[in-house]
């Protein structure tokens, strides 16, 4: 063993009723990894070394594996995976699939669940005429729309969506951000979305946090990390993504690569790609501190200073 | 008909003149038995347009659309059922193996996927040099070198000693794609087809790569097709468009008025449903319902007409052609008639 990746560092964030969450950040920057940790599901060799979760007050971090799995995944914290070409079981018609985590939670007679994945492909667009259909008979989008009903199954409060759309056609992707906007507000979810792509989260999400090598950049409500974003990684990933609205502007760029989380840079981690890199930059690490008067959390030594 | 369009003028590189790729579908052996006519996937439908020297066009459409088969037929890595594609002023469709060995030599392509399309057996030297060598352009291997060492420079490879000696795995995907894109250009080809070539990078590194790969193609006059279903990458990268829908191309013309002002009621949706890194932006809600058909039974008429807000009659019965609206700008769609 080469030793211990630290590939979420020091992350805190939170949630209310209702709010949509975006974690934003390249591949490799702990996105994924944070979201799991919520939801205990991390691979086998993957460790939550310290820090708690609150989920309404209880921390489930305390929770052995078996209480996760009857009282929180599914009923009350769900998700939907990444790549919903691939997560569902090819064998089994969707109703089914949809059907057995409810059986499961719930302890529904099968015609019962059966009843609700009708109700649940009506709601997410798909229709219950479709029931009996086997994932090679759906398009991508139709994959990815049955993946949310899967998630909506039992009820839950919190639903997790990693890359829900990532490998959707743009006109699919509208289709299925607008399902996923209209449900959120219908049941009064509250969602963590993940994403690599900033113009999904802007559009979906009313709170975001920029994650980048591990570690949150910056945190905020969406209007004001977009519009006026602090943190130089935020700025330059912000003027990396090209608008099709407004006039044409210069794409920014990053020099050099995302670090090595083995042996991560030591003070901020981005310092050696940063334009206004300091000596201090390059020593001591910038903590998560809230900018005066706003909702709003940089790690930067360029503000507050 | 969609060649009267064609203008042919005395820079255009690439003329595309009614390419057309049918692909016979699989079918079990009884229904081989039972059909009377072999059903067959219409991929690209009598497909028209031109590339100039230094210019980018962008091929735009949503995965199925063709788009990828159509960069794979200019460069005759598939036969095509029909049509012409001349680069300077030969047919290349009608070449024998020999001379369409030595025309490859001016005509590359860069591959979507950096992480299937490097040898992985190779080092950096000879994934790059590899063109070089099978077309025998250098004399001697100090040559070779050279050159491989100068294109890796232009890519902002530097110093390319250090990378020369490495192989793929020891990349990240920023820089395998960069090799992959030096590796296309190190013959200075004249045509180039990249299919999809930022899509698997991450933002950051993206509109980097995005940026050395305009510049070599300014640099070595290159004409260039491409291939990608990302609209606002294209508004960067693209001279001129071309917006491929069910195998026809629906609309092309200068980047920047398609962008801002489409036409075709497909173009406008595509546009529409791009997702804009500002929360409070105004969209226009013009989200088209269902998914594209089947290209195996595509409808009559007018292929978009199932998804059309617009249409009416005329469009279920008659194909809509492509036709000029103003300088340069080209709509198959029965409102501008």
């Amino acid at each position: 063993m080469r030793g211990w990746v630290r590939a979420v560092d020091d992350v805190s964030f939170e949630l209310e009723k209702g709010d949509a969450l975006g974690l934003a950040g390249e591949s490799g920057c702990g996105k994924t990894s944070a979201a799991l940790s919520i939801l205990g599901l991390l691979p086998w060799n993957g460790k939550v070394f310290g820090g708690s979760i609150l989920y309404k007050g209880e921390d489930l971090l305390k929770l052995d594996s078996e209480q996760m799995r009857k009282d929180i995944r599914w009923k009350r914290i769900s998700v939907v995976f990444q790549g919903a070409m691939n997560a569902l079981h090819p064998n089994k018609s969707i109703g089914h699939q949809i059907a057995e985590p409810i059986m499961a939670h719930e302890g529904l007679k099968k015609k019962e669940a059966l009843e609700r994945a009708k109700k649940l492909l009506d709601l997410v667009g798909i229709g219950a005429s479709k029931i009996d259909r086997y994932p090679h008979e759906l398009s991508g989008g139709m994959k990815q729309r049955t993946m949310t009903a899967m998630a909506l199954a039992c009820n839950p409060e919190l639903v997790i969506a990693d890359e829900p759309t990532t490998a959707l056609d743009v006109i699919i992707e509208a289709q299925v951000l607008k399902v996923m906007k209209e449900l959120q507000k219908k049941m009064d979810l509250s969602v963590i979305l993940i994403s690599h792509d900033l113009s999904m989260i802007a559009e979906t999400a009313n709170k975001v946090a920029i994650m980048y090598a591990g570690k949150i950049a910056e945190y905020g409500d969406s209007v004001d990390v977009f519009k006026d974003p602090l943190h130089p990684y935020t700025q330059k990933l912000i003027g990396a993504f090209p608008s099709i609205l407004g006039t044409k502007k210069e794409l920014a760029s990053i020099h050099g690569f995302p670090p090595d989380l083995l042996s991560p840079p030591p003070g901020c981690r981005f310092h050696p790609r940063c334009a206004y890199a300091m000596d201090i930059c390059k020593t001591k690490e910038p903590q998560m501190e809230e900018v005066a008067g706003s909702h709003r959390s940089v790690a930067c030594h360029l503000i507050g200073k | 008909m969609t060649s009267k369009n064609l203008q042919p003028a005395e820079d255009d590189v690439v003329i595309v003149q009614d390419l057309r790729k049918y692909f016979p579908l699989k079918m079990g052996f009884v229904q081989t038995l039972m059909s009377k006519t072999a059903p067959v996937v219409h991929a690209v439908e009598k497909v028209s347009f031109t590339i100039k020297k230094d210019e980018i066009l962008g091929l735009v459409g949503e995965s199925g659309c063709g788009k990828t088969t159509t960069g794979r037929l200019l460069l005759r890595l598939i036969e095509p059922t029909e049509g012409k594609v001349i680069f300077k002023g030969t047919d290349v469709t009608a070449l024998d193996e020999q001379r369409m060995r030595e025309m490859r030599r001016r005509m590359q392509i860069i591959f979507q996927d950096p992480y299937e399309s490097l040898n992985p057996r190779l080092s950096i030297f000879d994934i790059v040099a590899e063109p070089v060598r099978i077309q025998r352009v250098a004399k001697t291997e100090q040559e070779v070198h050279e050159r491989v060492v100068q294109v890796l420079e232009d890519l902002d490879l530097v110093p390319p000693e250090d990378y020369i000696y490495r192989f793929p795995h020891e990349l990240s995907g920023g820089q395998r794609q960069r090799i992959a894109i030096g590796r296309a250009f190190i013959l200075h080809p004249e045509f180039m087809v990249a299919d999809e070539p930022l899509s698997m990078l991450d933002a950051s590194i993206r509109s980097e790569v995005a940026r050395l790969l305009i510049g070599m193609v300014k640099k070595f006059n290159c004409s260039f097709l491409y291939i990608t279903h990302d609209i606002a990458l294209a508004r960067y990268m693209c001279d001129r468009l071309a917006v491929m829908y069910l195998g026809n191309i629906v609309e092309k013309g200068p980047t920047e008025t398609i962008i801002t002002k489409p036409k075709h009621p497909y173009t406008e949706a595509l546009i529409a449903a791009v997702p804009v890194p500002d929360p409070t932006a105004r969209r226009t809600e013009v989200i088209i319902k269902g998914e594209v058909p089947s290209a195996v039974n595509p409808p009559s008429g007018c292929r978009f007409h199932t998804r059309c807000p617009y249409a009416w009659d005329l469009c279920k019965k008659e194909e809509p052609q492509l036709l000029q609206t103003e300088e340069d700008r080209f709509v198959a769609c029965h409102k501008y008639k």
